[in-house]
């Protein structure tokens, strides 16, 4: 059960890029993608600030080659996909047994809301195509068609950790060897339902959003997608190309706390750091960054950061919310991640905490505010925390030279 | 994997202690509806008000299998469910409809999400535990059998609590309905085999199960292994992926297996595998079919699972007093052609 499993490749579409370079640039030079709401068609366009992919459902269709009038989580999905399987070069990637893990929270719901809209008037109205594509699970087949994998094709669905929890189930798929390389992480698109669910619980900031920050205001939605290709052991030293990193660790924990609220002391997001240290063997002094959940919410950030204090006092790592960034991509956001957490690790890099401006009084640290690179980054935490209590972390390890 | 016990609430009087089945309930009509319990002897009544009827469903059924099991705190907790909590769904998107995105309220969005069964159970007693949910349509139970078979494995649990769970709302019903998936006209469960029409009933239920990788001397079965394939190329594939598994499981085949229940739900194209099967590899093998009981819905195998764990030990053939009891099940179903799926239990 200790053979490793390490990311292979990567691929990553979101509000600051469309492909893995582009993001990389975007971070490199501070640059948000939080910006006015342009392509969803919502009453609340001009109040709350979003981080869009910035491609119309046409430009989608032209970027996926899936035809017209599918999902615009779907469209994300196979472009992030596509990026990370073709990244990693596998060669003999047929005779391989292989796997499609993917998160998602809405499924095809941007396309159901239309739908809606005409249903709810009439319950015989309403164009069936609109919803054939709902469930979370048929998002994931459409993509798997397109990318040829057959062999295990799963979803998961465990709110903003979600694809946390489908990176964890495929490297367990490779570590079990029922699978030898697993295409894992998550999608999500902006939607209606979402946006509008978000505001009722009075989360969304009406300005750009600050993580971490004493006087944060909430959080911005995002939209994307994120894989990492995991491969084993064996796979690994077939191929021809750098692997970018091992992943060490990782751990699922449930704070049992409240629906949506996470706990004052953070129990569930303590446990989930606390099981990723412990199954890589590291100590806490051992991690050079944390990608944090960060969402920018008083809640979030009270909980994640105190967690944080009670596991790393005195010896805090370097840590960043790159939601400052993406925004809060959801079902997609820990596969987005997972991608800036692997470049991370392989290239020593740390990403700033836009909009940084004041330290929280009761934390002993404060998040990175300028891009740097470090030499001597060995290895980084990446924390996802979702409604439902459920929290997990991935741990990403440098690779020997 | 022991199957200590089970909670399952279906279209049958299939909760508590009821003697099924006595006499199967009989559904008019292309829906069948769950049988409910009441709620209050097995729920805090404040926290009931505020869950929908698939929330109730799930958590009562958790709760009733690890009191049946006297677990108190599992080590895991994992569901599966195509759908997620639609009527929590339907009712924020009708509203958002109604209201131009205005005056909405917070808890059916809250609960619209597809891991709150598996919450609430966590919520309820405590448990900081591995806590999953899986959204694999037709696969969805499967999978999440699959992941405690992994962490079962890895020793990383003891005592796992898996469920599958889906429900029918009205308005996931009217939808499905246009699609063509149901029957029309007169239509009755007890009949459902016999109509050689298009089209299946509608089904709900949630049924979970405790699952350990230690025996506990009185388990009601041992699940040995369970496995899923996607959109297979024929008949032929499929007949190849039941042998394949069958001999991956200590080299079996099917003369060693007491019974097969399968997923048949009454329409004619969708039918065709089982029947093709029936005359070829599970031609010498008792076949029991289940859909009639519980309808047709994405996470259905969890209630061939249970139904295979309360035919364990029986006779195999009812009608004659001499068969020898049932020692091994293999379970075949497939949802829309798209997941299939195959369990094998045996008896403790």
């Amino acid at each position: 059960m200790s053979a490793p499993v390490y990311v292979a490749g990567v691929g990553v579409i979101s509000g600051i890029g469309n492909n893995t370079a582009e993001c990389l640039n975007a971070l490199q030079n501070g640059r948000a993608g939080i910006d006015k709401l342009k392509y969803l068609d919502t009453a609340h366009k001009d109040t709350f600030p979003v981080a869009e992919v910035k491609l119309s459902n046409d430009e989608l269709v032209a970027l996926s080659g899936f035809k017209p009038g599918i999902s615009r989580t779907a469209m994300l999905s196979l472009v992030a996909a596509r990026e990370a399987l073709n990244n990693a070069g596998i060669e003999d990637f047929s005779s391989l047994r292989s796997g499609f893990i993917s998160a998602n929270t809405v499924g095809g719901m941007d396309k159901t809301e239309d739908f809606f809209t005409q249903f709810n008037a009439n319950p015989q109205a309403g164009r069936l195509r609109n919803v054939v594509n709902h469930e979370c699970g048929k998002v994931t087949e459409l993509v798997a068609d397109e990318l040829g994998i057959k062999n295990y094709i799963s979803t998961i669905s465990t709110a903003c950790s979600s694809s946390a929890n489908a990176i964890m189930y495929g490297a367990r798929l490779i570590k079990n060897n029922i699978l030898d390389v697993v295409i894992a992480g998550g999608t999500d698109a902006l939607t209606r339902f979402t946006l509008n669910g978000f505001n009722t619980l009075m989360i969304l900031d009406t300005e750009y959003c600050q993580p971490f920050d004493a006087n944060r205001r909430g959080l911005n939605l995002g939209e994307g997608a994120g894989y990492v290709t995991l491969v084993s052991e064996r796979v690994a030293a077939s191929l021809k190309g750098p692997l970018y990193c091992s992943l060490g660790g990782y751990c699922n924990a449930n704070d049992a706390y409240h629906q949506t609220a996470s706990s004052p002391d953070g129990i569930g997001s303590f446990m989930a750091m606390e099981g990723a240290l412990k199954m890589a063997g590291l100590n806490p002094a051992d991690i050079g960054y944390i990608n944090l959940h960060g969402t920018g919410t008083q809640n979030n950030d009270n909980s994640e950061g105190t967690a944080i204090k009670r596991l790393f006092e005195p010896h805090f790592p370097k840590m960043s919310s790159t939601k400052s960034f993406t925004g809060h991509t959801l079902g997609a956001s820990a596969g987005i991640e997972a991608v800036f957490s692997a470049l991370s690790v392989q290239q020593g890099f740390i990403y700033p905490n836009l909009r940084f401006e004041t330290q929280i009084a009761d934390l002993p640290f404060r998040p990175e505010t300028a891009f740097s690179t470090q030499p001597n980054l060995k290895h980084v935490l990446s924390n996802s925390f979702g409604f439902g209590g459920n929290c997990s972390s991935l741990i990403f390890s440098k690779l020997e030279a | 994997m022991y199957i200590r016990s089970t909670g399952n609430i279906s279209p049958q009087k299939t909760f508590g202690n009821a003697a099924f089945p006595g006499e199967v309930v009989a559904h008019e009509g292309n829906r069948l509806n769950c049988i409910t319990p009441d709620y209050k002897e097995l729920i805090d009544p404040k926290l009931i008000r505020r869950m929908s009827r698939v929330i109730k469903m799930g958590v009562a059924s958790a709760m009733a299998c690890l009191n049946q099991a006297g677990v108190t705190l599992p080590d895991a907790i994992i569901t599966g469910t195509a759908y997620g909590c639609l009527e929590d769904t339907g009712v924020f998107l009708s509203k958002m409809a109604e209201r131009g995105e205005e005056m909405l309220t917070p808890t059916s969005f809250i609960q619209s999400t597809h891991n709150t069964i598996a919450a609430q159970v966590a919520l309820l007693i405590g448990c900081h535990e591995y806590n999953n949910t899986f959204v694999s349509g037709g696969a969805s139970f499967e999978h999440a059998l699959l992941d405690a078979q992994m962490l079962l494995q890895e020793g990383e649990a003891k005592n796992i609590l898996v469920g599958g769970v889906d429900e029918i709302t009205d308005i996931s019903h009217i939808i499905l309905g246009r699609f063509g998936l149901y029957k029309q006209g007169p239509v009755s469960n007890l009949h459902l085999f016999n109509y050689g029409t298009k089209g299946t009933i509608a089904g709900e239920g949630s049924a979970f199960f405790l699952l350990s990788n230690e025996s506990s001397e009185k388990d009601l079965a041992k699940l040995e292994a369970v496995t899923t394939f996607y959109k297979p190329k024929d008949f032929a594939d499929i007949e190849s992926q039941i042998e394949a598994f069958l001999a991956a499981n200590g080299g079996l085949s099917m003369y060693d297996i007491s019974l097969v229940i399968t997923g048949d739900n009454g329409d004619v194209k969708n039918d065709e595998v089982y029947h093709y099967l029936e005359n070829s590899l599970f031609n010498y093998c008792n076949v029991v079919k289940y859909k009639h009981l519980c309808g047709e819905y994405p996470t259905s195998s969890a209630f061939a699972l249970w139904y295979a764990v309360h035919l364990m030990g029986q006779n195999a053939d009812p009608a004659t007093a001499h068969t020898a009891k049932i020692k091994r099940i293999l379970i075949y179903n497939h949802y829309q052609n798209t997941h299939h799926s195959l369990m094998l239990l045996s008896a403790c």
